[in-house]
Order: structure tokens, then C-alpha cells, then sequence
């Protein structure tokens, strides 16, 4: 039997399907390119940011397979309106999950429907998959105006 | 009679299990699996005459060398090259394209001149030669495809292959999609423009008779894991006229011939080309790899595969609807390699689950991004059969690509 339902649960085809925030936005305040070398699968990032740092509007425009289009719209999910103290706390979060290093004390709440991505851990070749929008929206929050991210 | 039951004997790895399932290898195009002969070969050297070569005058040292050089022979005789000297050992088919980009390009290659590739290069076959076109002022020039059926369009080669044309440097056959580019052909009106022309025979040798005399190419990149052999272990021939005339590429022991404080003197071919201890025990494998392959014939190799392809298309075309399958419909014009692409499942969610029923398949852009990008799509699955393949495996391969096209539409969960 092909049990492939840790990898690709019902909530990450939903996502896959209908990805949320899927939109390129025009002039955003924060862009970045995310690109993974082993298989093509390409992002490109947009955020609007308030006064305050938070995270206003998310926006993505995304090629590339079921876990990486479910990661970036479950990401864009967890992040919208966020302070980006707590969109850094998403990203480090998912990071741990994914690498198994998630303590008992695991703050699974912030990650929303993220966390059900930590199956892909099971799946080492489809890790960087799962982090290519979670890398790129670092790089969209760090200091640079625009950057470009690889996974490689 | 070609007997491919007797054949996957000689295999050890495929009566493996993967996830409980019998292993259906067809990621061939990446690397090939080793017949015990090859293995053996290895373990013999190792066990039974372990020494450096060229170097000893004890028993070991002469016996490593005999059966060293007589790998490079069986090399040279294989691609039907005139001397074994005009075989150079390199790691892989990367390292014998760059050799000739760092040390016959690098003299010969002036500004204005033009660089003729195919729109089906392999990275290695590729980037080396942006650099020689921007370190010398020279250019590229990309051979055009047919979108019918992914073809080159041989009616405009001579738009590309002009007096200008200083290089021709073309894929035999495709890793990315399986055509056999008409490589004869383009060598000759290469030819007819004095240009020089090299053959990326990677993909091809391991597959079908290659002839470096019928090609009437200067150059061929060949490499040992990809036809049976061991990994590390790649060759390039070149034609002896222009070796001789090369400047070395590395530079150290064994391919010099006297060396004083301020300057040395170059031994002859191949080991100008040769510096530092070699790969004694892959190029030994690499040899013995050759041996399997003529014993089982070139020529049923590739009638075997031609068959597989019949069989994979055909098979495929219940699926026509969903999946497009890149390249020609006739197997006589291409590779037993399928690669293919479905708007349904994402290449890369479809090698995960195809991996989970023990098929394994490359899924990716196989470093050809510019033809992946010809083709408009990101990636492909792509199949890739060798001589030890079934048609019951391709029929297992087909299957699971079904289940995989409905589990991904209908959804999952």
C-alpha cells in the first residue's frame, strides 16, 4: 500500500488546490525571490508592512509542487497581521519542526496550519520544499529592500 | 536471443526491496547499476594487486599499470578511437568538457568567434563555454528547436553554422527528454566551415554503437558510472593531432617529463593530460564495464531499448490526455527515456509517490534548465531505461503514474 498521508494530508492538498493569498502585489513594501536548484520550484514574495513593523498584506506567486504551494499559502495564513517579532517566531518555529528540534514546550499555536507539514520530515528529500517560502520570507525581513534566497 | 532475465542476474542490487516492494529502477540517465563483473574487478585490484602506476619496478606497480592501460584500450577500441592514446582519463564527462574549456578553447577560441550548442546541452556542456565566450569576446549560439516534436529544426543550421562558427560543441543524445540529435550531420557541415567539433557522447555511448571516425568529431566526453562503471571515472578522446598541439590542463607529477627549478617538459599523450595518481581502481572498473557491454553487444543494447521505448509510448498514449511526453514518437529517434509532465501532479509529488511503490525515476529539471525552459514547463518525471529494464517494469512504471494522477485529482486524506 502507498500510504503517502503523513506527506500529503487533506489540509496540504486543500492548500495545494486553493492557495490563499496567492496574489502578486504591486509596489510592495518588501519583495523577495525564493528558488530551489534540485527541482525549479520557484517563489516570488510580497509584503506590505505598517507603521509598526507588522505585516499588513502577504502576497506570493508560486511554480512548483503540492508541499511548496501548501507551505507558502499556510505560511502567508499564519503570518498575516502579525508583528514581524512574531512572524520571525513563525519562521524559527517551522524550522524546529521541521528538523525535529520542536521542544515539549513547542509553541505549536502560532504555526496554524503549518504544523501539520511536520510529516514532511519523514520525507528528507522534500524538506527544502517545505521551507523554500519560510526561507524567502526571511529574506524578505531582513534588512535588504529586495532579496533572492536559494535553498541550495 | 537476448535474455534479459539472465542479464538482471548479474545485477545484485535489483532483487532489492524498496518500502517492501521489488525495486524498478529507471533512473538510469543519472547513473547505472553495476554488474558483478564490475564489482569484482574493483575487489580484485584492491585485494589481489593494489599499486600506483607508472611508477614501480616491483611486480604489483607493472601488474597495476598492464591491466590500467589496457582499461584505456578497451576505451579507445569501444568508441573506435585509433590509439588508446588519444583517450585521457578524467572524474567525469564535466571534467573532460572543462579540460577542453580551459586548454584547447582557451588558445584557440578568438573574439568574434561563435560557439554552436543545442537547445538539449546538459549544464556541463553549457556553462564551461559561457565563460570561453565572455573571457574571449566570442559568442554562443543556440541551434533552434521544431515545437512539433521537440527536434531540431535542421532546415536553419545553416543560419547557425556559418564561417564564424569556431566550435560546435552538441549533445549525441538528450539526459533531459532522450533525442538523438543527427550528430553526424551537424558535424559534418561543421566540418565544412573548419570549425571543431565535439561530441557530448555521455548519454549516447553507454546506449548505442559510438564511432569517433563515423562522427568525424575532434573531441568526445564519455562517463564510466552512466554505462555500468564505477563513479569518479569519466574519459575524453581527442583526436591525437590536436592533444599534441594542447597545452596541459593540471599540472604536477606524472605528466611531466624532465622538471627544473624554472620550467619542465611535457610527457607524451595521454599522461600530458594525466598529473597526480590516478583512478587506477574505476578506470580498471571502467574497463570491465566495457567488457560486459561488448559481450551483451552494442547493438541488442540498443535494439532492446528501442523495443522499451515502443512499449513506454504506446503504454503512455492511454494517458495522452493528462500527461504530455516531450520528444519524438519514433523510438528509432530517440533514447529509452521517457520524460514527461502533467498539469495534475507536480513532477516532484509524483517521484515521492511513485518512490513509495519502489519505482524510482529522476524528477527535476536534470540540469538542462534552458530546455526546460524551451519546453515551458519547470521540471519533468523522467524514466530512463537501460539494458537490464522490462516492459512488465515500464507496466508497473504506467500504473503508478495512474494512481498517482487520480490520488492527486481526486485529493488525498
Amino acid at each position: 500500500m502507498n500510504d503517502l498521508r503523513d506527506l500529503y494530508a487533506e489540509v496540504v492538498m486543500d492548500h495545494n488546490r486553493r492557495p490563499r493569498n496567492f496574489k502578486r502585489i504591486e509596489g510592495a513594501d518588501r519583495e523577495a525571490e525564493g528558488f530551489n536548484p534540485l527541482c525549479g520550484d520557484q517563489i516570488s514574495l510580497y509584503l506590505n508592512l505598517d507603521d509598526g513593523g507588522a505585516i499588513s498584506d502577504i502576497g506570493y506567486v508560486a511554480a512548483g509542487c503540492a508541499i511548496s504551494k501548501a507551505a507558502a499559502s499556510m505560511m502567508s495564513e499564519a503570518v498575516k497581521g502579525r508583528s514581524s517579532a512574531d512572524a520571525r517566531k513563525v519562521i524559527d518555529g517551522f524550522r524546529l519542526l521541521l528538523t525535529r528540534k520542536a521542544g515539549d514546550d513547542f509553541d505549536y499555536e502560532i504555526l496554524g496550519d503549518l504544523e501539520i507539514l511536520e510529516g514532511v520530515s519523514s520525507y528528507p528529500t522534500r524538506i527544502k520544499c517545505a521551507t523554500l517560502p519560510i526561507h524567502t520570507l526571511a529574506s524578505a525581513l531582513s534588512e535588504k529592500k529586495n532579496g533572492a534566497v536559494s535553498t541550495e | 536471443m537476448y535474455d534479459v532475465q539472465k542479464i538482471r542476474k548479474d545485477f545484485p542490487i535489483l532483487s532489492r526491496k524498496v518500502y517492501d516492494k521489488p525495486l524498478v529502477y529507471l533512473d538510469n540517465a543519472a547513473t547505472t547499476q553495476k554488474p558483478r563483473q564490475v564489482i569484482q574487478a574493483l575487489v580484485d585490484y584492491y585485494e589481489g594487486y593494489n599499486a600506483n602506476v607508472h611508477r614501480g619496478v616491483h611486480a604489483l606497480s607493472q601488474e597495476a599499470t598492464e591491466r590500467y592501460e589496457e582499461a584505456r584500450g578497451k576505451v579507445a577500441r569501444f568508441i573506435g578511437a585509433e590509439s588508446p592514446d588519444e583517450i585521457i582519463w578524467t572524474r567525469n564527462a564535466s571534467e573532460s568538457l572543462n579540460l577542453v574549456a580551459y586548454t584547447w578553447a582557451q588558445e584557440n577560441i578568438r573574439e568574434g568567434d561563435e560557439i554552436v550548442v543545442t537547445p538539449y546541452e546538459h549544464h556541463s556542456n553549457l556553462v564551461p563555454w559561457q565563460k570561453v565566450a565572455r573571457d574571449k569576446g566570442a559568442s554562443l549560439r543556440i541551434l533552434p528547436m521544431r515545437e512539433e516534436d521537440n527536434s531540431l529544426d535542421m532546415e536553419r543550421v545553416d543560419e547557425f553554422i556559418t564561417p564564424r562558427t569556431k566550435l560546435l560543441a552538441v549533445v549525441h543524445m538528450s539526459n533531459g527528454i532522450g533525442i538523438i540529435n543527427p550528430v553526424e550531420e551537424l558535424a559534418r557541415r561543421a566540418r565544412a566551415v573548419g570549425a571543431t567539433v565535439l561530441i557530448d557522447a555521455t548519454q549516447s555511448a553507454p546506449h548505442l554503437p559510438v564511432d569517433v571516425q563515423g562522427l568525424d568529431c575532434d573531441f568526445l566526453t564519455l562517463s564510466g558510472h552512466k554505462m555500468l562503471g564505477p563513479t569518479g571515472i569519466g574519459a575524453l578522446y581527442g583526436r591525437r593531432e590536436i592533444l599534441e598541439r594542447m597545452e596541459p590542463f593540471l599540472r604536477g607529477g606524472e605528466m611531466v617529463l624532465e622538471v627544473w627549478y624554472d620550467r619542465a617538459t611535457w610527457n607524451d599523450l595521454p599522461m600530458k593530460f594525466e598529473a597526480g595518481t590516478p583512478n587506477i581502481a574505476d578506470a580498471i572498473g571502467f574497463g570491465a564495464a566495457i567488457d560486459y557491454l561488448e559481450a551483451v553487444g552494442m547493438e541488442n543494447v540498443r535494439d532492446h531499448e528501442i523495443a522499451l521505448t515502443a512499449h513506454a509510448l504506446e503504454a503512455f498514449k492511454e494517458l495522452e490526455e493528462e500527461i504530455d511526453v516531450f520528444g519524438p514518437r519514433d523510438p528509432e529517434r530517440r533514447g529509452a527515456i521517457i520524460s514527461f509532465h502533467s498539469d495534475i501532479v507536480h513532477p516532484h509529488d509524483l517521484g515521492t509517490f511513485l518512490d513509495r511503490d519502489g519505482i524510482a525515476v529522476r524528477t527535476g529539471h536534470h540540469c538542462t534548465m534552458p530546455l526546460m525552459r524551451e519546453l515551458g514547463v519547470i521540471a519533468t518525471a523522467r524514466a530512463s531505461c537501460y539494458l537490464y529494464n522490462t516492459e512488465e517494469e515500464i507496466d508497473a512504471l504506467v500504473d503508478s503514474v495512474k494512481r498517482a494522477l487520480r490520488y492527486f485529482s481526486d485529493g488525498a486524506g
